[in-house]
């Protein structure tokens, strides 16, 4: 029956945007953290999603969606001079993260976007599947 | 009134199949929404409901005969024409899949509710009343 296999595929979106809201969260946690080195440094991590292509001959209709990895941003790490400051290094250097705030709110939002639509596609097929159980009553 | 009961139905069986199919690939699309380079794909209706009725499906023999795409609709399966490009290569219009997902819930609804009114009339019929 067609229909099981959309909890497959909505079950996946809600579980990758799960991932990705993680992945958010972590870097606005981390976004003040200060390190004395530049390897030290919080970088924002961001999932890479692909699509899960099925076997050909069988009914490939449906595609869910699955997290390859986790790749950190390659942006360059801010760095202030701060000697004051009981992290610095011995040239008076501390180094904050890289991550971006206004980018990681659109993140968010279009994270939680996305997992709603995935839970109002998996309602509605619930729906649909429990009126055709009742077909002919 | 049809001459056996397997016909009874008539199109809506097919129907039905289809429009559950056509579930299964915008729900597909939403839950790529943000996956780079995924196409958004969808049912031909029409063409799909034609085919089906004609009925002219390829028979294997043997059992190790590559099966051909025998699943309802599967030759009538095509990618969306994008409204507007997006760089990561994805062609997901949520908004248009969103329409069309409910869209096609309320039609498969509207089978049902076929369904539900032959199988009635093939009870009243059974029972005399």
């Amino acid at each position: 029956m067609g229909l099981f296999n959309i909890f497959n595929v909505a079950g996946s979106g809600m579980s990758a945007q799960t991932v990705r809201l993680n992945t958010v969260a972590s870097n606005m946690a981390n976004a003040e953290v200060v390190s004395g080195s530049e390897d030290g440094a919080y970088r924002a991590r961001q999932p890479v999603f692909s699509a899960v292509m099925q076997a050909m001959g069988n009914n490939h209709a449906t595609v869910p969606v699955e997290v390859n990895g986790v790749v950190e941003s390659q942006a360059p790490i801010n760095k202030q001079y701060s000697p004051a400051h009981p992290e610095a290094d011995s040239d008076g250097y501390i180094y904050t993260s890289n991550v971006n705030m206004v980018e990681e709110m659109a993140n968010m939002i279009s994270a939680s976007r996305s997992y709603q639509s995935n839970v109002e596609v998996a309602n509605t097929s619930k729906q649909l599947l429990i009126e055709t159980l009742r077909l002919g009553q | 009134m049809p001459t056996s009961i397997d016909r009874v139905f008539g199109v809506h069986a097919e129907a039905l199949q289809l429009r559950a199919r056509r579930g299964e690939l915008i729900a597909s699309n939403l839950a790529n929404a943000d996956t780079p380079n995924y196409k958004a794909r969808d049912l031909a209706f029409r063409h799909a409901l034609d085919n089906a009725q004609s009925a002219t499906a390829m028979k294997s023999t043997h059992a190790s005969h590559i099966s051909h795409a025998n699943a309802a609709g599967a030759t009538s399966t095509l990618y969306r024409v994008p409204g507007q490009s997006s760089l990561d290569g994805n062609t997901v219009d949520t908004q248009l899949e969103t329409t069309k997902f409910s869209e096609n819930a309320v039609r498969y609804q509207t089978t049902l509710r076929f369904l539900n009114g032959k199988i009635s009339g093939l009870m009243k019929a059974i029972k005399g009343e």
